[in-house]
């Protein structure tokens, strides 16, 4: 078991020809992960192909959802055209949609959920790095050879930062069940809450590490859904903890605005709830193994 | 990209949104002539992208054209936190002043809406006002389908204890206000305060907005209006190379890869006693070009006596900065000492190609930082001998 991805998981990927889309397939194929299509409008019938496989290209996801099962799609298309390979993903009735594409309005991302919402189809990102389920399923550019299966859920909202810690897990003997990222924009397919839920319910997985960083309040609130609703125990890192006020670091999220979105607060709260929160991500293995 | 004030109320007036008569001037002769042209009693104010300007003494009431010339000259080529005043805006004072209210639309993460805030204690800092008074706050959620109905302005408008007589004319402002910040893609759009005259009008006499940044290449308009004046050079230079560069005050420059991670990289060399000089990254799939220009600005800083490269790749892959590292220095001479991390997608491609350039490597970002802050320290000391 595991959550979101796994061996079951019929892979999708819209952009597959694209210089992202095409690189980062063939390091999916190459991690195992079962990659049944792919979408380029205008390069419908032709293959695409690498690590001796050849996946069909197809026009829409319609048609490659109707021809192959595909089950999670992932998008890798630049910003102006990512809400409507979005849209196209939730019409075609995929049940989970992975978009990574970086640089989305948050006016878009407002309908999208709006839209979401009314649909069965569950979005994560965008401007996220994917998700992971180590010897299973690799969904997105999360590096393959840093993981290792085991117990330990790990959910963040930066991208490279999860690589990190997750690395540092490995390195250290300790496997994940999964490595969910949700991204740094304001506005999210999937939040902490959702992710921690789905740990809370997989038997897989025994403890999580939360990723967080300065802006917004969703530790704030994953701190008070942790301490109501999770047996399990969650350790965390919180990135920007010297970062100045005022200032946008990189993420559209990530700004401390007066009072609201410090690193300080976050901490609190997650201590409060009974989560320990490291100050280096090296030593959030120490934390996990002392568990 | 925050607009200036002057910037932000003609943007309101296009959607409906009364305030006061005026215009921008750069001189104070500009000054003077705005001013005999408004025929009244005039406010000086400075343009600058910050807060605080009238403690600062960048906002002035004027009564004649010699006055708002002389107040003018004085706050033209003002300092206001680090920002120089290059233009002023010359309004014509409202006449009388009965109430001050304070009204913004702004982006709730949380319910994911657009949200009108309002409040009867309009011209202090709303911050304050949520954190001493925050039952002085009133709130109402917009459903973009549906958008900005009359029963909601009706609530805020007795909540905050508006006379009755202007509650349609409170509707039509925020209704304005809220066309204004959806067609021009804003995050916040801020009114305070909003005020009503002494002949029972209301009126924005002041304006701020923000614009999303996601957002301004399908807003060529407002891309237009932003002010390069008041953006470092540096800063400009990265934005246009398409990589994210806030330049700070210590002597550890940083590359990085991923907001999370350059966050993490400035914590950590904090934690081991050093001083970040700027944050950078570099963003997700940067080719060579980009971390050359990256490294160019880091060393362009005369504060850096170090610089640490932090780089774990997933969409961004090792061989590509590790061309970009040499494009650099083949371009900048520099006796800088640098420390070099490398992980993930191709880093073993990078290393190699790296192997000839005199710099020191790491494995971990814990090793990386504590060899930059010791090699930081190393030059600080041998500038001061």
């Amino acid at each position: 078991m595991s959550i979101l991805v796994d061996k079951n998981t019929r892979l999708v990927v819209q952009g597959i020809t694209g210089r992202e889309g095409s690189f980062h397939t063939e390091q999916m194929l190459a991690f195992g992960t079962n990659v049944v299509a792919g979408v380029t409008p205008g390069k419908g019938g032709q293959w695409f192909e690498a690590d001796g496989r050849r996946v069909p290209i197809f026009d829409s996801v319609k048609k490659a959802a109707e021809a192959t099962g595909a089950n999670v799609s992932v998008i890798f298309v630049p910003a102006r055209f990512a809400v409507d390979a979005i849209y196209e993903s939730a019409d075609a009735g995929i049940p989970l949609a992975v978009c990574l594409t970086e640089y989305i309005p948050v006016l878009d991302m407002i309908a999208v959920r709006n839209y979401l919402d009314s649909k069965n189809t569950r979005l994560l990102g965008p401007n996220c790095p994917g998700l992971i389920t180590p010897g299973q399923a690799k969904v997105g550019i999360i590096p393959g050879n840093i993981v290792k299966p085991g117990h330990v859920g790990v959910v963040s909202k930066s991208g490279t930062l999860t690589y990190e810690v997750v690395y540092a897990l490995t390195e250290r003997g300790i496997g994940q069940s999964t490595c969910v990222g949700i991204g740094g924009d304001p506005i999210q397919g999937t939040d902490f809450i959702d992710v921690l839920q789905m740990f809370e319910e997989d038997p897989e997985t025994e403890q999580v590490i939360m990723i967080g960083e300065i802006g917004g309040n969703a530790e704030e609130k994953a701190a008070a859904f942790i301490a109501d609703h999770m047996s399990k125990r969650v350790t965390s890192f919180i990135a920007g903890r010297t970062a100045p006020p005022g200032r946008r670091m990189g993420h559209a999220g990530a700004i401390v605005e007066g009072k609201s979105g410090t690193a300080e607060s976050k901490i609190k709260a997650l201590n409060d709830a009974g989560v320990q929160v490291a100050d280096n991500p090296d030593n959030i293995v120490d934390l996990v193994v002392q568990g | 990209m925050n607009l200036h004030e002057y910037q932000a109320k003609r943007l309101f007036a296009e959607h409906g949104v009364p305030i006061p008569q005026g215009d921008v001037a750069s001189t104070p002769a500009e000054a003077r002539q705005i001013t005999r042209e408004l025929d009244g009693k005039v406010v000086v104010k400075a343009q600058v992208l910050t807060g605080g300007r009238g403690k600062a003494g960048g906002i002035k009431l004027a009564s004649s054209a010699d006055e708002a010339e002389t107040h003018a000259k004085q706050i033209l080529g003002m300092d206001i936190k680090g920002f120089k005043v290059r233009r002023v805006l010359i309004d014509k004072q409202a006449p009388g002043i009965d109430q001050e209210i304070y009204l913004a639309i702004l982006i709730d993460r949380g319910r994911r809406l657009p949200m009108i805030m309002a409040s009867a204690a309009g011209g202090m800092d709303i911050e304050e006002v949520a954190d001493k008074t925050p039952e002085k706050i009133v709130t109402a959620h917009i459903e973009p389908q549906l958008g900005v109905r009359g029963y909601q302005t009706t609530y805020i408008a007795s909540q905050i204890g508006l006379p009755r007589e202007l509650w349609r004319d409170f509707h039509k402002i925020v209704a304005g206000l809220y066309e204004c910040f959806k067609s021009n893609d804003a995050s916040l759009t801020e009114i305070n305060p909003l005020v009503i005259t002494g002949e029972g009008k209301l009126m924005a006499v002041d304006g701020k907005m923000t614009i999303d940044d996601n957002a301004l290449s399908r807003q060529p308009r407002l891309a237009e209006m932003r002010d390069v004046a008041e953006e470092p050079e540096a800063e400009r230079e990265a934005r246009l190379t398409g990589i994210n560069f806030i330049k700070l005050d210590g002597n550890i420059g940083c590359m990085v890869n991923g907001a999370g991670l350059a966050m993490t990289t400035m914590d950590i060399i904090k934690l081991f006693g050093g001083d970040p000089a700027n944050f950078l990254d570099i963003g997700g799939g940067a080719k060579a070009d980009q971390v050359a220009t990256g490294l160019r600005l880091i060393l362009s800083d005369p504060n850096v006596e170090a610089v640490l490269i932090n780089i774990f790749g997933g969409i961004t892959r090792g061989d590509e900065v590790a061309k970009g590292i040499l494009q650099a220095l083949s371009v900048v001479q520099t006796n800088v000492p640098m420390v070099v991390r490398l992980a993930g997608t191709n880093a073993k491609e990078g290393r190699e190609i790296l192997a000839g350039a005199a710099m020191e490597t790491a494995e971990t970002l814990s090793d990386a930082a504590q060899k930059a802050v010791a090699a930081a320290a190393k030059a600080t000391k041998g500038n001061q001998e």
